[in-house]
C-alpha cells in the first residue's frame, strides 16, 4: 500500500554517442531524462586511448615532439611549445630571443585557428549551418602558413628542443600580414551572424551555468574559467616564451554561461593577433636555434661544412641526451587551458614519465555539473562550449 | 610565498613532512601518505596561502631505480594558489605490497576522474572514493599499463574477458 502512494519517478536512459557528431569525437554521454529534462549525465571516454605517456617513455626526448601533436591535433604548435620548454627546464636552457618571438606568433596563431574551429562547429552544433564554412575559410590561411613553416600543414612538429626545425620561410612576414588583415574582417562577419542573433543567444545565455567557486574546485582552465570571471591565465601568471613583454588583455565573463565562453574566445582571438603582430614587428635577427652542443641539434648549414657539428647531430641522433635526474613541471595556455607537462628524468636518455596535463578531460570533468537540470538540447551546447578535444581527453 | 609555505609546514605538520626538494624553482613537500588529506584540508582552509586550485595528480613508477627504496610509486599533487600566482608540488610514495591512499575527492572534484586515470592505469587505489571505476582503458584490462612491468610487445595484452564480474545488462 505505502509503495504505491509513492511514484516512481520514470526515467530513461540514454547514450549520446560514441558516434553522436555533435560530441567533438568519440565521447559517450549516458543521460538519464525524465521527460526532456537531464536528470543524471555521465561521460564515457577512453574509446581514443592511444597510450602516449606510455609510449614517450620508451622513445628518446627529441621523438616524442611528433606524439605530442597529435594529442590537440587542432593547436600543435601549443602542444609542441609545451614539451620543448619542459624539456629546455629540465635541462637548464635558454633559447635565443628570435625563437621565443617565433614561437610565442605561432602559437598565438594555434590559438586563432583552434577558436576558429570552435566557433565553426560550436555554431553547427546549434544550428547555424554557414558558421562552420566562414571559419573554415579563414582557418585555411594559417593553416598555409603552417605548410610553408614546417612542410606539414596540421601534425607541425615545427618546434625542437632549444629552437625551431629550420629557418622561417621568406614570406613569413607577408603571409603573417595577410593573416592579421584578413582575420578581423572574417570575425565582424561572425559577430555579425552570431553575436546578436535571436536564436543563438537564445540557445545559449543562462545554460551550461558554473560559478566562479565551482569553477576553481572542478580545476576549470582557459577561456571556461575566465568565463565565471576568474582572471587566471598561465600568460599573466607565469609568463614563459617572453610573454611579459606582450602587451595584451584577458578577457573575463560575468556569468559563466555558454554564451560568455563564447564571447571570452572571440575577444581571445583579436588579442592573439595583437600579440601575433607584436612579435612580428619586434622579432629580432638571429639563429633559429641555441647553441649548446651535444644536447641541441646544431644548424644544419653547420653539420654540412664543420666536422664537430657532424659528430653532435649524428650523437644527438642516434644517442639522444641525457637531462640530469629530476622532475618538472611546465604549463602553458593551450587554447583549451592549462596544458601542463610533467617530465621526470631518471637521468637516462628517455623520460622516466611524461605526464601530460590535459586541459580538455579535466574540463570534461564538470559536464555533469553544467548540464544536470538541463534539457537534451542544452547538452549539446554545453559539450560544444567547454571545447574538448577528444584525442587530447583520452590522450 | 616558498618561505609561507615552508613557514606553514613547519609550524603545523613537522611530523608530516619527511623532506623537501627544490628543483628548478619548483617546490615540493615529500609528506607521509597517512597526512595528506589533512594537509591539503589545511592548506585549503588557510586564508593567506589560499590554495583552492588542485591543479593534477600524476603518479610515478620507479621499478628497478635506486629510489624504489623510498616506495615503489609515487603520487604528485600539483597544487595551485591563484592569488599568489605560485605551483608546488606534494609527493608521497606508496609502496608495492599496499598501493592504497586518502582520496580528495571531497575537497576538490578535480581529484575524481584524476584519480579514476590513475588508478586505470597505475593501480593505485583511493580510500573513499566514490566511484573508483577505470576510465581510459577497458573495464577487463588485466593490469596496469603504466606500471614498468606491464608487457610492452610479443606478448598480447591480456584481458580477464569478465570472468570476475560480467557487465550489468540494461533491460
Amino acid at each position: 500500500m505505502s509503495e504505491k502512494a509513492v511514484p516512481r519517478r520514470k526515467t530513461m536512459n540514454i547514450n549520446m554517442g560514441p558516434q553522436h557528431p555533435a560530441t567533438h569525437g568519440v565521447l559517450r554521454v549516458e543521460l538519464e531524462l525524465e521527460g526532456e529534462t537531464v536528470v543524471k549525465a555521465t561521460p564515457h571516454v577512453g574509446y581514443l586511448h592511444t597510450g602516449i605517456e606510455k609510449t614517450a617513455e620508451s622513445k628518446l626526448y627529441y621523438k616524442v615532439i611528433p606524439m605530442t601533436d597529435r594529442m590537440d591535433y587542432l593547436a600543435p604548435m601549443s602542444n609542441n611549445l609545451g614539451f620543448c620548454l619542459a624539456v629546455e627546464k629540465l635541462l637548464g636552457i635558454d633559447v635565443p630571443e628570435k625563437v621565443k618571438y617565433a614561437r610565442v606568433c605561432l602559437t598565438e596563431l594555434t590559438r586563432v585557428m583552434s577558436h576558429l574551429v570552435w566557433v565553426g562547429t560550436h555554431a553547427l552544433d546549434i544550428g547555424a549551418m554557414s558558421m562552420m564554412l566562414y571559419a573554415f575559410r579563414e582557418r585555411e590561411l594559417i593553416i598555409d602558413l603552417y605548410e610553408a613553416c614546417a612542410g606539414q600543414r596540421m601534425m607541425t612538429t615545427y618546434f625542437r628542443i632549444g629552437g625551431l626545425a629550420s629557418e622561417l620561410p621568406p614570406d613569413f612576414d607577408q603571409k603573417i600580414k595577410k593573416i592579421l588583415k584578413r582575420i578581423p574582417e572574417g570575425m565582424t562577419d561572425y559577430e555579425r551572424l552570431l553575436t546578436d542573433n535571436k536564436i543563438f543567444r537564445n540557445r545559449t545565455i543562462g545554460v551550461g551555468k558554473i560559478s566562479a567557486e565551482d569553477a576553481i574546485n572542478y580545476g576549470l582552465t582557459g577561456p571556461n574559467l575566465r568565463g565565471s570571471g576568474i582572471n587566471y591565465d598561465v600568460r599573466k601568471a607565469n609568463p614563459y616564451s617572453g610573454y611579459e613583454k606582450f602587451d595584451f588583455d584577458v578577457p573575463l565573463g560575468r556569468n559563466g554561461d555558454v554564451y560568455d565562453r563564447y564571447l571570452i574566445r572571440l575577444e581571445e582571438m583579436r588579442q592573439s593577433l595583437k600579440i601575433a603582430r607584436q612579435a612580428l614587428d619586434g622579432m629580432p635577427e638571429g639563429p633559429y636555434r641555441a647553441s649548446v652542443p651535444g644536447v641541441v641539434l646544431p644548424l644544419k648549414e653547420d653539420v654540412l661544412s664543420k666536422m664537430e657539428s657532424l659528430i653532435f647531430h649524428f650523437k644527438i641522433i642516434t644517442e639522444g641526451f641525457k637531462p640530469p635526474r629530476g622532475a618538472v613541471y611546465q604549463a602553458i595556455e593551450a587554447p583549451k587551458g592549462e596544458l601542463g607537462y610533467y617530465i621526470s628524468s631518471d637521468g637516462s636518455n628517455k623520460p622516466h614519465r611524461m605526464r601530460v596535463r590535459p586541459p580538455s578531460f579535466i574540463n570534461l570533468s564538470a559536464l555533469p555539473r553544467l548540464v544536470e537540470g538541463q534539457m537534451v538540447a542544452d547538452v549539446i551546447a554545453a559539450i560544444g562550449s567547454i571545447d574538448i578535444v577528444l584525442g587530447e581527453v583520452d590522450r | 610565498m616558498k618561505e609561507k609555505l615552508e613557514q606553514f609546514f613547519r609550524e603545523n605538520f613537522e611530523d608530516a613532512v619527511i623532506r623537501t626538494d627544490y628543483f628548478r624553482d619548483q617546490l615540493s613537500f615529500y609528506l607521509r601518505p597517512e597526512y595528506l588529506f589533512e594537509v591539503c584540508q589545511a592548506l585549503m582552509a588557510d586564508n593567506d596561502l589560499e590554495v583552492k586550485m588542485l591543479s593534477d595528480i600524476c603518479s610515478l613508477d620507479w621499478l628497478g631505480d635506486p629510489e624504489e627504496a623510498d616506495g615503489r610509486f609515487e603520487v604528485i599533487y600539483n597544487l595551485y594558489s591563484l592569488k599568489h600566482s605560485y605551483r608546488f608540488f606534494i609527493k608521497i610514495r606508496l609502496s608495492d605490497d599496499k598501493p592504497e591512499v586518502d582520496s580528495l575527492t571531497s575537497l576538490w572534484h578535480t581529484a575524481d576522474w584524476l584519480e579514476r586515470e590513475i588508478y586505470d592505469l597505475m593501480g593505485i587505489k583511493f580510500i573513499g572514493h566514490p566511484d573508483l571505476r577505470r576510465i581510459l582503458t577497458a573495464d577487463d584490462v588485466d593490469g596496469y599499463p603504466l606500471r614498468k612491468d606491464f608487457p610492452l610487445t610479443y606478448e598480447k595484452p591480456r584481458f580477464s574477458y569478465n570472468k570476475d564480474g560480467p557487465p550489468e545488462v540494461i533491460t
